[in-house]
């Protein structure tokens, strides 16, 4: 037919070609690899038993083992629900913190807006580790912090609280890591609202309370609904914070599944529960779209 | 040999068509309007000479060539966008040199070339000004001098006035006419813009769902519509059904329902018992306290019941004593005084036997 | 009005929340004690001791090598991307983008480990880091440089083939510079990106190799001195020049991070 469309075809496998490559080898394959993982024998070593061959008496091939075992010992479901647990009182914190601040960024004039959000990002910019360790040191127990505390526990007579390596300390880390995520999302929804809908809500005799809860929070949902999943995702598949400022009992599914992967070495419980993750992030990606897609229909 | 000829070019997306069987052709040097409301095919066959699109059958033939297998950026063909699609990255200058620089031309004659294009169209000391600092009405303009500075062999204008409005509109109008008969490239440009279409054009091509209606200059466009959707759709008209009661060799006798029997000029390929209407253009029906009821004329009285003042004229819309409704238009000359009547007077509207048109259904 | 006072004073709050930790980290880093207490005394010592530190300088070096490398690849690869899913609208190439970026890191991590060493016989190291940064970094890359296309007028590439322009000058005149901002930006996030990297870099190390944020974690864990205050501090730096540089070019990217 045309030359100028059949180039535009080579062009498009051009164009398309090297990323979808690089991606299905270095993201799909592997995907597919522990997914296939979760479901063979370890090794005697550590690691996979092989697929196929192997002697006689020997464990080879697929088997449901693995999930049969995740489901044996409840501990396991239990350090599932905690992770959920803390992940939802992240993203409750989140929230609670990162709305007035994306509402003053989204009310302020034009030319402070870039730079009150630049300050929000900032903190993002320094290293992961640093603002969990600067946690370590504000809840240590020398700390002013700490000592305040606890002196104030002393008051009434209650024994001092260890602040670091605890469920608090976990949550505190989390939220600290994850609220610029919140605040980014919700801000750039607040910015869209059109300042004559609050207008038209006062003129008809709305109080500040009642225009914020009839009309601001409703527009703000699809904003909401992205900041929560930001928050709420990385924070269920997190092992560091827990690693770093939680005690021996907290550990959540990201511990365990690298306790799997680089301790006891077996991998295919690893890969059981890294699948059970992945399903259970799948999962509420997917909730997070139908509810922010019937919530705007219904707005 | 025309510049460009359409020959039976269709396009199809799925069950819709968007061209149907169009045939068109375009001589050298004039400027040819496509009109039409919005979904009626103008831009997808725009899009076909301009070659971002091909046709599912008929071809496109420049100086007699077919242009199928040629991409766009061979075509001696440019276009100005509706949204000017100006290079935001470039100045003005480097945007009017862009198609000189494509057709390989020296640095010396670019330099000539974009300060003779600037000049044409009044922006001489904005050369080195970006496009976002320009308002809508300059940003036109260098889209405009883009368009034409190599000389196409055709400039295509989709919508372009559309973004601006009423008044820089009408002075760009008067630009484009000016540029266009000097710098003597043949324009086809697009609108749905009737008033803008009869201003502009040479000839205009009205399209409909794909088809076209009627191709002639302006005043026949105007004053001859072939059929119910032309007439409708240029200018303000009355449209009265009507049914014929006899075909003469000099006249058609019609009846119109709440009017009773009237004249109309003779019409080839009528036959009585045939329905249609009677289509007549408000400036064509005389308004008056009383007018002397003449042989020549169907006279009918009636009553002011609305009217529309737009300064210059007044459209009075008539309801006559037997049930129908007319409209009328009288230019507001008398000095110092606006419109003629007022809503409620008592008028009588007459027009001529010899005027009018019997339209088919 | 005291609803915007009472918004002002609980976004200071939060402000604070997120910045004194950070300050505290770097003031200790001049403090004259081992421990991360009380300030004693302005000393610049345990930056002495960051400069002598052969572990902690392979480390930086390694952690450099590792983003120069990952972000020029992975911002080729990203650009390709964010124009393909712009221009061709493919199905598949989207989630695959996505997905490593929107998932816990440590799912990456975990597959990639699995993927070197049963599938690819791979000796985990450098090469094995790069592969990882580069798969999530593209991600990064593509929204940003995809953002950029769709805020622009889509009528100015047919405009520069209209006008003369073969489909390569229309790359190379129109949409390279146009998405140019969007590119650098990508390349300097991924190199921030890369140089932070904690997690994906745990699971794909090995033995023999280690990145600076491993570095600081083993540090954390086994012997705390404020030699990792003042390595943070330095990082701090690093990665704030960065962004502060990524921001001038491309505001969008702020907005591309928000999804």
């Amino acid at each position: 037919m045309n030359k100028f469309l059949t180039s535009g075809r080579i062009t498009k496998w051009l164009v398309s070609g090297p990323p979808f490559l690089y991606l299905t080898m270095f993201f799909l394959l592997p995907s597919i690899i522990i997914l296939v993982a979760s479901f063979r024998y370890p090794g005697d070593y550590g690691g996979l038993a092989p697929l196929f061959g192997g002697e006689a008496g020997r464990e080879t091939g697929l088997t449901l083992e693995t999930y049969k075992f995740f489901f044996s010992d409840f501990i396991y479901t239990q350090i599932f629900i905690k992770s959920f647990g803390v992940a939802m009182a992240s993203t409750v914190i989140c929230l609670l913190m990162a709305y007035p601040l994306a509402l003053l960024i989204a009310h302020s004039p034009k030319k402070h807006r870039d730079f009150m959000v630049l300050l929000v990002i900032l903190p993002f910019a320094s290293n992961f580790l640093i603002r969990v360790y600067a946690w370590m040191i504000i809840l240590g127990p020398q700390s002013a912090v700490s000592l305040a505390v606890n002196h104030v526990l002393g008051v009434f007579g209650v024994a001092p609280v260890p602040l670091l390596f605890s469920p608090f300390a976990v949550l505190v880390g989390m939220v600290y890591v994850h609220l610029p995520f919140m605040v980014l999302p919700l801000y750039t929804n607040l910015e869209k609202h059109d300042p004559v809908l609050l207008d038209a809500a006062q003129d008809l005799g709305a109080n500040a309370w009642y225009r914020f809860w009839k009309v601001t929070w409703p527009l703000s949902l699809p904003g909401v609904y992205s900041g929560s999943a930001l928050v709420f995702i990385p924070v269920l598949g997190m092992f560091a914070i827990p690693d770093i400022l939680g005690g021996t009992g907290d550990i959540l599914i990201g511990n365990l599944i690298k306790d799997q992967f680089l301790g006891t070495r077996d991998w295919p419980f690893g890969s059981t529960l890294s699948i059970m993750l992945t399903i259970a992030v799948l999962l509420l990606a997917g909730i997070t779209v139908l509810i922010s897609r019937r919530g705007v229909e219904n707005v | 040999m025309a510049l460009l000829e359409i020959r039976n070019v269709t396009r199809r997306f799925g069950d819709l068509i968007a061209v149907d069987n169009v045939s068109i052709d375009i001589e050298a040097g004039e400027f040819f309007t496509l009109l039409g409301p919005s979904g009626c095919g103008k831009t997808t066959l725009l899009r076909m000479i301009a070659g971002f699109d091909l046709p599912d059958g008929g071809q496109i033939l420049l100086d007699g060539k077919d242009l199928v297998g040629t991409p766009p950026e061979k075509r001696p063909i440019h276009t100005v966008f509706q949204s000017y699609a100006l290079f935001p990255h470039m100045t003005v200058s480097g945007n009017i040199s862009f198609p000189l620089r494509m057709a390989g031309k020296s640095a010396d004659e670019i330099t000539v070339r974009v300060k003779e294009a600037l000049e044409q169209v009044h922006l001489s000391d904005k050369g080195g000004s970006f496009p976002h600092e320009l308002s809508g009405g300059q940003k036109q303009r260098v889209a405009l001098a883009r368009g034409l500075v190599n000389r196409p062999r055709l400039l295509m204008l989709d919508e372009p006035l559309g973004a601006l409005d009423a008044k820089l509109r009408e002075e760009m109008q008067i630009e484009l006419i000016t540029l266009q008969r000097e710098v003597g490239v043949t324009f086809v440009f697009v609108t749905h813009s009737q008033a803008e279409a009869l201003a502009l054009s040479h000839r205009i091509a009205v399209m409909n769902a794909g088809r076209i209606e009627q191709v002639d200059v302006p005043s026949k466009i105007y004053s001859f519509p072939v059929n119910r959707f032309v007439a409708d759709f240029i200018g303000r008209i009355n449209m009265l059904h009507a049914e014929v009661l006899e075909t003469r060799p000099d006249y058609l006798r019609i009846t119109i329902p709440e009017m009773g029997e009237v004249r109309a000029p003779a019409k080839s390929g009528t036959a009585p018992g045939q329905k249609g209407f009677l289509a007549l253009r408000p400036e064509q029906v005389r308004i008056a306290a009383k007018i002397e009821e003449v042989a020549g004329e169907n006279h009918f009285p009636g009553k002011v019941r609305d009217l529309l003042y737009v300064g210059d004229v007044t459209t009075y819309i008539v309801d006559l004593n037997s049930g129908a409704r007319i409209e009328a238009l009288l230019p507001n000359s008398a000095p110092g005084r606006g419109k003629f009547f007022e809503t409620g007077d008592r008028v009588e509207v007459a027009w001529s036997k010899d005027t009018g048109l019997f339209l088919n259904e | 009005m005291s609803k915007s006072s009472w918004l002002w004073s609980a976004s200071v709050l939060v402000y604070a929340f997120l910045y004194v930790p950070l300050i505290i980290v770097v003031v200790y880093s001049f403090n004259d004690s081992r421990l991360n207490a009380e300030w004693v005394g302005f000393t610049l010592n345990w930056y002495r001791v960051l400069f002598h530190d052969r572990q902690m300088i392979g480390a930086a070096v390694n952690s450099l090598t590792i983003a120069i490398v990952s972000s020029l690849v992975a911002t080729a690869l990203g650009t390709m991307a964010g124009i393909a899913i712009h221009r061709y609208k493919p199905k598949l190439l989207p989630f695959m983008v996505i997905t490593p970026v929107a998932m816990p890191e440590i799912l990456l991590g975990v597959s990639l480990l699995l993927f070197f060493i049963q599938v690819m016989n791979l000796t985990l190291g450098m090469l094995s880091i790069i592969i990882a940064h580069i798969t999530f970094c593209i991600g990064f890359v593509a929204i940003v440089v995809r953002a950029r296309l769709a805020g622009m007028d889509e009528s100015i590439f047919e405009a520069a083939r209209d006008l003369g322009a073969t489909p390569w000058q229309t790359f190379k005149l129109v949409t390279f510079p146009l998405i140019m901002p969007g590119v650098v930006a990508g390349a300097l996030m991924s190199f921030t990106l890369s140089i932070d990297d904690f997690v994906i870099t745990f699971f794909t190390v090995g033995v023999g190799v280690t990145t600076l944020p491993l570095q600081i974690y083993s540090m954390i864990k086994i012997a705390v001195t404020p030699e990792v205050n003042a390595v943070s501090t330095l990082l701090m730096l690093l990665t704030l020049t960065t962004i502060i540089v990524a921001s001038k070019f491309a505001p969008d990217v702020l907005r591309g991070v928000a999804k």
